[in-house]
């Protein structure tokens, strides 16, 4: 099998997996769902990182670094932003009484 | 594949495990911090594992966009009002979305420096970057329309669907010239088409359709990680773009399934505002009107109360004052029940934040389906903010344009106040038939001022 059909497999089966565990989630939480996947769908973080890694010597400054810095900042907004927001409506959730 | 390939997969291999861990932990306010904490824990071992990958050749760059991103996301995250939580998730979406056309643009260049490229690659790349291009534009004119800077209205003209396909299959051609031609100006060309379609797809959608744009564009954001996982090779990018992915997909379905609405009449937009106005409500009919003392002395003598809260609550702010009536009527022995619908607000779970936020148990909040048996056996309904999600016309009236739609069975109630500030008709373009009900009163006001009227009332009184 190729790589890409290796991915296609792994990608149909994830979409399964997602299906039945989002279902789990009670509708209370819907918010904080959005919020979480909000922050895990900054996985693109990976690939910006690759980017803005990709040339050897620190410092310079060439066209792939300036992509590979915004794409990882962006990325990095919604990692924090993500993660930090949905503690903190959880913790709304957890404060009972 | 060397050895230590192998050990970086496996390490993403325990990033997806814990990823999907996180969104397991959902299932109950109970275990849901320590899912986050999981999720938490995944991005962090993703994030060490990329950096400790032998590709990855100067630090620099990637230490700056971590600092500069972790500083405006934690400052974001946590000065952000709880009212504003559609506008932030809409903005996120937009990032990832940019953020994935970047990685597309850069990985070409990379590749393109190295000798890489190959037709499968690029097929891959134009994919991930039209994703990405949509859910950042598309993201941005919904968080216009949340934030109030764009009217939330629908923006429709003649042959809008028409001018949307024609751009789709344009933006595909030039797609096509970059893979077949490695032509860096038809990448950008059709990025920069993806990027005008994901404005067009978004404007015609209303302000009461947010819910649904709102979960279509999580669900983007999925995909665009999905597309770029592709592209690297990585299969953690797949997964989670996969999970996220569906996540949305189930929380528009979950939304449309709400308002008895197509997932396709949806996307195509022009739902609400000016346009729709049939009601079944006869000219002239009289509405009565309450005043604050009214309602207080109706709340004390009750034994169950039911409040229905919406968008108009989260307008005003009124969640504070809302505790604060909860709490005086559970001293009196009040019983005081909150009755959400799903669309209630303007993304999925809205309201049950705001609650939390004003600290209301989160077990006197029901949905739906858990209280509409209820309504028949309360004394009092109080609506606040509300509107279409009460409408009995969604049950009765077929030339309605809610005909169908799941609603809050408020007019069981014995007494129903609805707490408006003008006779505005709702996001729908309906009058509401509820308010012509003969045990209906409306009692006007801003949702916070009335709410606090009624806990000073109730408060003034004694017992």
């Amino acid at each position: 099998m190729s790589p890409t059909m290796i991915g296609i497999y792994v990608f149909v089966l994830s979409c399964f997996v997602g299906y039945h565990v989002i279902w789990g989630v009670t509708p209370a939480l819907h918010t904080p769902l959005m919020a979480v996947t909000n922050a895990i769908s900054a996985i693109v973080v990976v690939g910006a990182i690759l980017v803005a890694g990709f040339h050897e010597g620190e410092g310079q400054l060439g066209l792939i670094e300036i992509i590979g810095f915004f794409a990882v900042a962006l990325a990095s907004i919604n990692i924090f932003g993500g993660f930090v927001v949905t503690n903190r409506i959880l913790a709304m959730f957890k404060r009972k009484k | 594949m060397g050895i230590n390939q192998e050990v970086f997969a496996l390490v993403y291999l325990a990033a997806t495990v814990l990823f999907i861990f996180g969104l397991k932990g959902l299932a109950s306010p109970k275990t849901a911090l320590r899912g986050n904490l999981f999720a938490m824990i995944g991005m962090f071992i993703a994030v060490v594992a990329t950096v400790m990958n032998p590709e990855v050749r100067n630090y620099t760059w990637i230490a700056a966009g971590l600092a500069v991103g972790a500083l405006i996301g934690t400052t974001v995250a946590l000065k952000i009002q709880m009212t504003a939580m559609p506008q932030l998730v809409a903005a996120l979406h937009s990032f990832v979305g940019l953020s994935a056309v970047l990685v597309a643009l850069g990985t070409y260049f990379a590749h393109q420096d190295a000798g890489h490229l190959n037709t499968t690659l690029m097929v891959e790349l134009a994919i991930g970057s039209f994703i990405g291009a949509i859910t950042f534009t598309g993201s941005l004119i919904a968080f216009g329309k949340l934030q109030g800077l764009l009217g939330s209205n629908p923006v429709v003209f003649k042959g809008q669907h028409f001018l949307n396909l024609l751009m789709a299959v344009v933006m595909l051609g030039f797609g096509a010239w970059f893979v077949i031609g490695d032509s860096l100006a038809g990448f950008l060309i059709m990025t920069f088409m993806a990027l005008i379609l994901g404005f067009t797809l978004i404007i015609p959608i209303g302000g009461a359709d947010m819910p649904v744009v709102v979960s279509m564009l999580n669900s983007y954001s999925g995909w665009a990680a999905a597309a770029t996982g592709f592209t690297l090779g990585n299969n953690l990018l797949i997964t989670t773009g996969a999970l996220v992915g569906s996540s949305g997909a189930i929380l528009s379905y979950i939304m449309c399934k709400a308002m008895n609405r197509g997932f396709i009449s949806v996307i195509l937009g022009g739902f609400g505002g000016d346009a729709a106005a049939a009601s079944a409500v006869p000219a002239g009919k009289g509405v009565k009107s309450a005043s604050s003392e009214d309602v207080a002395f109706m709340l004390e003598n009750s034994s169950k109360v039911i409040i229905v809260p919406g968008y108009g609550m989260a307008v005003s702010q009124a969640q504070h004052a809302i505790k604060e009536l909860y709490e005086v009527l559970a001293e009196k022995g009040v019983q005081v029940k909150f009755a959400i619908h799903p669309v209630a607000g303007r993304m999925p779970g809205h309201m049950n934040v705001l609650l939390a936020e004003s600290e209301i148990p989160y077990d006197s909040v029901f949905e739906m389906d858990e209280i509409n048996s209820e309504f028949s056996t309360c004394d009092v309904c109080f609506v606040i903010g509300a509107n279409d999600v009460v409408n009995p016309d969604a049950k009765t009236n077929k030339a309605s344009p809610l005909y169908g739609m799941p609603i809050l069975d408020a007019y069981k109630s014995k007494q129903v106040f609805v707490n408006k500030r003008s006779m505005k008709v709702g996001y729908a373009g309906v009058d509401n038939a509820l308010f012509y009900y003969p045990n209906t009163s409306l009692v006007f006001g801003d949702a916070k001022a009335v709410t606090e009227q009624l806990v000073q009332a109730l408060r003034g009184t004694g017992h």
